[in-house]
């Protein structure tokens, strides 16, 4: 993942402008603003809308309809463990029971110290090598609780 | 100059191969040793990753699966010339796991550089386009409709008839959809063939686009698989560059524009109307049929939508002509499909071979058995959606009509192996949980639906035992209702899994309570 940078309504009107040429521009927009902020601002809603003749309805509809989307900063780090059928059968439940229990939190949010943001996918097509991990954007098969205790480590 | 081929596809990354391509090379300088080292896609035997190929005067040797401080010593033991090592597998081209498969689609997945063009055509790319250019769009569109290819998202529609509705459709504007949303547990076919082989897919969409009059098309690549949105849009790149999309595609005055479009995290957009108002820009809803997409698609337009193999397979069909391809495979499910090994298998990986192999030679001939060793209790074949087939069944031909007759779907070809160790109770629950997470929410089977589901699969694992029978009978009610009420096969399908494991598995999701036979007695009904 690359360096994001703090909220700025002028550069999001370039991301936007830079994306609002094609057609269906609403999630190029949306994916472009938050590689660019790291998370879809609040005051994002607005400005997306007017740009693209959307209601903000129709531009909060489409943020909260697909788990990619973040309203919240995430964590300098991230780590998303796949819960599909193939990591279960080879020992995935355990492996996200650990992942939460080990950084305290839920799938769906973040350490209170800000470090690490835990997600939960749905098949990351790494079934073979299962079970299977994604971390700051980089896969990782053939995991156990203390190979992903390993990956979180700074 | 000794070309090492080190696999760039995903699978092969989560296992440690950017190390071990990085090894080879600072050891192979350490040592003064010419070497390039080319990233390919994978063989798809993926037990062996990384699994590092050597270009030798006896064709590619093998080796795997290579890690990074395994390097050093490969290279002590002649690994550039193919030297002995415990990790050497042979010349790849004669592994017998390879050997014995008949690889159309996945052709040269894992061959070549994915993003060479000359490699491409060096390896039998764009025959297919060339002959398609030189006939009529409906040759092509017949040419289709007489292999018998059908949908390999999952439905298996034959794709020609699809196509001929929309070449019939009158429109200035049509568009080809790739469905790349490939959310389904234990599918990787299509990723790996986006990152080892793109230029395929995109020679199958033009040849599509050209069949049914379209100009511009659309590769919906889910967000889970960034190196497949990657290696996709510079292969984009570099087929416009080489006149293979565009303005006037090899001289033939056809144009044909592709663009990639990301998936937000949605299981649901992999159903294709769902997948048509995310590329719209909207909430993934499903769209109610009719209309349907090949006649009102995206934007309204009349669309071609298919999976990334059945486009990915076009070329092949094409090239070799309709009847070679028709001429393997079982009853109505012709030619070749892509099986993917996956979950507690000893091998897994990709296996492509004529429908009608069992599932039994799938799972122990070439999956090895269970990676834990213990006996196999289930294989969930075809995603979240399908049925737990018990190994007692796993004698079945692998073709649509052939699993279907014992309640199970091939889908898009996923194979999830269970050792006895699995909890039937669990997976159970998990297929409502899933729809209940995953559901789009248009219609109420499926959202309150699977809710409910979970509920009541609840009460039955934990619940009073003298609750059971009833609650297996709202259980079933249930399901009925989700399979027939619901508007796509996201709700018509999950009870398909529930199902199955209250038919085979009936002890571990609560078997009504009777009365032990009395001694003596066998007990059958």
């Amino acid at each position: 993942m690359g360096a994001v940078r703090a909220w700025s309504p002028e550069r999001a009107g370039e991301v936007i402008a830079e994306h609002a040429g094609v057609r269906g521009p609403l999630l190029p927009v949306l994916h472009a603003l938050q590689e660019e902020f790291g998370y879809l601002h609040p005051d994002a809603v607005p400005l997306v809308a007017k740009a693209l003749n959307l209601s903000r309805a129709d531009v909060h509809g489409v943020i909260t309809f697909y788990s990619d989307f973040r309203t919240q900063p995430p964590g300098r780090r991230t780590v998303a463990v796949c819960r599909g059928e193939a990591c279960q059968s080879r020992g995935g439940r355990d492996l996200a029971a650990h992942a939460q229990q080990r950084l305290g939190v839920p799938f769906g949010a973040t350490t209170p110290d800000g470090e690490v943001t835990l997600d939960q996918v749905f098949c990351l097509g790494l079934c073979s090598v299962a079970p299977a991990a994604l971390v700051d954007g980089r896969v990782h098969g053939r995991l156990d609780a203390g190979a992903l205790d390993s990956l979180v480590q700074p | 100059m000794t070309t090492v081929y080190v696999p760039g596809d995903s699978a092969a990354r989560a296992v440690g191969a950017d190390e071990v391509a990085l090894a080879l090379e600072s050891e192979a300088a350490l040592r003064g040793l010419p070497v390039t080292v080319v990233r390919n896609g994978s063989r798809g035997m993926h037990w062996l990753e990384p699994f590092v190929e050597v270009v030798t005067g006896d064709g590619r040797v093998g080796y795997g699966p290579v890690r990074p401080d395994d390097v050093a010593g490969l290279l002590e033991a002649g690994l550039l010339d193919g030297g002995e090592h415990p990790l050497r597998q042979g010349p790849v081209e004669r592994i017998e796991w390879l050997a014995g498969q008949q690889r159309v689609t996945f052709a040269r997945v894992g061959v070549v550089d994915p993003l060479s063009t000359s490699d491409y055509e060096a390896h039998g790319g764009l025959v297919g386009l060339r002959a398609a250019l030189a006939m009529a769009p409906s040759d092509v569109v017949a040419a289709v409709t007489d292999s018998g290819l059908r949908g390999r998202g999952g439905a298996g529609f034959p794709a020609g008839i699809k196509w001929r509705t929309v070449a019939d459709a009158p429109s200035s504007v049509k568009f080809v959809c790739a469905n790349a949303d490939e959310g389904d547990s234990g599918t990787f076919a299509d990723r790996m063939l986006m990152e080892g082989d793109p230029f395929t897919l995109i020679e199958g969409m033009v040849i599509a686009a050209y069949a049914v009059g379209a100009g511009e098309g659309y590769v919906y690549i889910r967000s889970e698989y960034p190196d497949a949105v990657r290696t996709m849009r510079r292969a984009i790149g570099a087929a416009a560059a080489a006149g293979w999309l565009g303005a006037d595609i090899l001289g033939s005055g056809f144009s044909f524009d592709l663009q990639v479009r990301v998936g937000a995290g949605a299981y649901i957009c992999g159903e294709e109307t769902a997948m048509l108002d995310s590329i719209e820009g909207k909430r993934g809803m499903v769209r109610a049929k009719p209309p349907l997409p090949a006649i009102a698609g995206l934007f309204g337009r009349p669309t071609v939508i298919n999976n990334v193999l059945t486009l990915a397979t076009v070329p092949a069909v094409v090239a070799q002509g309709a009847e070679a391809y028709a001429a393997s495979g079982v009853g109505r499910s012709r030619g070749t499909q892509v099986f993917q090994l996956a979950g507690n298998v000893a091998r897994g990986g990709i296996v492509e071979t004529a429908f009608g192999v069992s599932l039994a030679e799938l799972v122990e001939g070439y999956g090895g058995g269970t990676a834990s060793g213990r006996p196999v209790k289930a294989v969930q074949v075809g995603g979240p959606l399908g049925a737990y087939v018990p190994a007692s069944a796993m004698d079945v031909a692998m073709g649509y009509e052939e699993l279907a007759a014992i309640g199970a779907m091939l889908g898009h070809g996923g194979v999830v192996v269970f050792d006895d160790t699995a909890d039937m109770g669990q997976q159970a629950r998990f297929a409502m949980e899933f729809c209940a997470e995953e559901s789009c929410g248009k219609c109420t089977p499926c959202r309150i639906g699977a809710v409910r589901g979970v509920e009541v699969i609840d009460r039955i694992l934990v619940g009073p035992p003298e609750r059971r029978a009833d609650e297996l009978v709202v259980l079933e009610d249930l399901c009925e209702l989700m399979a027939e009420g619901s508007l796509c096969a996201m709700g018509g399908l999950t009870p398909n899994p529930v199902r199955s494991v209250i038919r085979h598995f009936p002890g571990e999701l609560g078997a009504p309570l009777v009365a032990p036979a009395a001694p003596g007695e066998t007990g059958t009904p």
